[in-house]
């Protein structure tokens, strides 16, 4: 710029950013969508969370903000986004402002400008957009930051990168794909159901290793020693321990256990009994 | 909105008939995860919100949720205006992006389902008083630990309802009524529902992964902890349930003996009144109100003990079942060790 000529400042593509997408934002933004008013090709919407300081984007939660978009202009409802805002921020203070959100297939022609107003809450703010068209029959999740490209101090446009997105579905998991992924589940599963499924899952993973290691030693298929390695490891997890000492362990946990279930048994009896007595006696 | 306005227009037109029972509760996948989220943020408080949805028929439909900010240290009737005024402005932003804008209830964490006091009923009257089907979700997050979904919904039996608002909790009343501790709380078969947009992806992006962290939480072995607060827990409210025993007996006692008084100051009346007969005079009246022997002694409430009878067997129940689970995880132990 010394010489007096302009520039085409082209940043780096790289900004180190990673985003992680937890399940609760994805239901919001569908729901948002399903909702979303008749004339509406797409909704928008902020997004919450936090940045750490390695460059994790931690999208935690989201709502959805009305807006009108035409061919060349988009209007946010910008109160609306400020009173939500403050409604989140006394629910979770640690909730702040990372980005926004945005329904259909990648970026769009307004998504500048929207970026452009979400830029001026937040440095580098995180574009979400979920296809819900599903317009490759696959459900593309993507996050996006901007950079400017700048003609000396003109600024020309923003550019935008994908950025890594990690799904954090462990808390899907917790509740179970079963339940999520159906339109209706009529019952919920119970303690043993869970279990039984888990013990059924278990089962067939052994099952599974056994037909993998006969297998191997018939010689059917190449022996891979990373899976070897990776047995190896499992079976010293499982503590070496006499029949003797495991015998004891088992016995007094079962035990343990048979005395609790024995005292809760007690316990109710004792109630009905309390209860019978203390209704039906009565000094006369 | 105007499905809102039809919607709260049938209803007005059906709280004049007599309503359908609630059968089930369907909740939205959506409310599932944000119950979630907002109870374990905040795992050590207990913490509260307001459910959205639909009152259809004899289902109930909650489809949306927003969690109440924790109370702060404020002064209570400022914290209640606040309150108030985030519900509604929170309900009215909602609405803008059509979300279902009807209270059907409200949510709250529990520890160890440590759920059932005079508080919760006292809530449910209120909002039993603005809106004729509510109800309670309750989630317990340390269960959840458990490679569980501890969520359950819950309702007042509509004959504690009627006892609750007399406000006699006598034990004739009771006895009258056939209530007993078991019919307080009436728990709704909850169902799950998700959009299709939602089951879409979710399915795209189930993981193949055979192992799910639910099935890590569900095969962990020490289960020592959560069995023992469980008996904690459990020692303490037998603790209360004896002190209420306590206060029957005590009420009982004086009432035994406010009785054997009346009996000796009557026989003494009556032989009054023959003396004074065999003398030609007016006899004395029967009773005597001004007499403290006749002024009645009131029964304490069988409130209390119901809860806490109820909290009781929860526990139990919670133990029976944990127990149950463990036995079988033990066996698999055995099972894995010995193959």
């Amino acid at each position: 710029m010394a010489n007096g000529q302009t520039v085409l400042q082209i940043p780096s593509s790289s900004t180190g950013l990673t985003a992680r997408l937890h399940p609760t934002v994805l239901f919001n933004i569908c729901d948002s969508f399903v909702r979303r008013n008749d004339q509406s090709d797409r909704v928008i919407g902020t997004l919450l969370g936090s940045i750490s300081a390695d460059g994790t984007v931690d999208i935690r939660n989201s709502y959805s903000v009305p807006h009108n978009e035409s061919s060349d202009q988009v209007a946010v409802d910008i109160d609306y986004h400020r009173t939500m805002y403050d409604l989140h921020q006394r629910v979770n203070p640690k909730e702040v402002i990372i980005g926004w959100y945005s329904t259909g297939a990648g970026v769009s022609g307004s998504s500048a400008l929207i970026q452009d107003f979400y830029a001026r809450e937040v440095t580098n703010p995180v574009h979400l957009t979920v296809d819900t068209s599903f317009l490759n029959e696959q459900a593309t999740i993507k996050a996006y930051v901007s950079t400017t490209i700048s003609l000396g101090d003109r600024q020309l446009a923003a550019q935008f990168h994908e950025i890594p997105l990690d799904l954090r579905m462990v808390e899907a998991e917790r509740v179970g794909y079963d339940v999520l992924k159906k339109t209706i589940v009529d019952k919920l599963p119970n303690d043993l159901e869970g279990l039984e499924a888990t013990m059924q899952g278990l089962h067939a993973l052994i099952e599974d290793v056994f037909k993998y290691v006969d297998d191997v030693v018939r010689g059917q298929v190449a022996p891979d020693q990373t899976v070897g390695r990776y047995l190896m490891d499992t079976m010293a997890t499982i503590p070496k321990m006499s029949p003797d000492a495991f015998d004891k362990l088992f016995n007094d946990s079962i035990q343990d256990l048979l005395l609790v279930n024995y005292l809760a048994g007690l316990t109710r009896t004792q109630l009905c009994l309390a209860e019978k007595l203390n209704t039906v006696a009565q000094i006369l | 909105m105007a499905q809102i306005g039809v919607r709260s227009f049938a209803q007005a037109a059906a709280s004049e008939e007599v309503a359908a029972p609630l059968r089930s509760v369907q909740i939205d996948g959506l409310v599932v995860l944000k119950i979630i989220k907002h109870c374990k943020e905040c795992s050590t408080a207990l913490v509260t919100g307001q459910l959205l949805g639909l009152d259809i028929g004899s289902v109930l439909e909650v489809t949306n949720c927003f969690p109440f900010p924790s109370r702060g240290t404020e002064e209570e009737d400022e914290a209640d205006a606040d309150g108030a005024n985030y519900q509604l402005e929170m309900m009215r932003c909602l609405r803008e992006v059509n979300v279902d804008n009807n209270t059907v209830g409200w949510y709250q964490s529990t520890l160890m389902g440590s759920f059932q006091t005079v508080e919760l009923i006292e809530t449910f009257m209120n909002y039993q008083e603005n809106i004729r089907r509510c109800v309670c979700i309750i989630y317990d997050p340390e269960r959840s630990g458990q490679g569980v979904l501890a969520m359950k919904a819950l309702k007042l039996q509509d004959t504690f309802m009627d006892l609750y608002k007399s406000n006699d909790f006598t034990g004739e009343k009771l006895r009258e009524k056939n209530l007993t501790w078991v019919d307080i709380f009436e728990e709704i078969p909850v169902k799950i529902s998700n959009s299709a947009l939602v089951s879409s992806i979710m399915a795209e992006l189930e993981t193949d992964s055979p192992v799910s962290q639910g099935d890590y939480d569900r095969l962990v072995l020490s289960t020592n902890p959560f069995m023992e607060k469980n008996l904690e827990f459990l020692i303490d409210c037998m603790d209360d349930l004896s002190m209420e025993q306590q206060k029957f007996q005590y009420y009982y006692r004086n009432l035994s003996r406010q009785q054997s008084q009346q009996q000796a100051w009557l026989q003494k009346r009556r032989a009054d009144n023959m003396a004074r007969k065999a003398a030609g005079e007016e006899p004395l009246p029967e009773e005597d109100p001004s007499n403290p022997v006749f002024k009645p002694i009131i029964e304490p409430s069988r409130l209390e003990s119901y809860l806490i009878t109820n909290q009781v067997s929860n526990y139990c129940d919670q133990i029976k079942g944990f127990s149950g689970q463990s036995f079988s995880k033990l066996y698999l132990m055995e099972g894995v060790h010995k193959s």
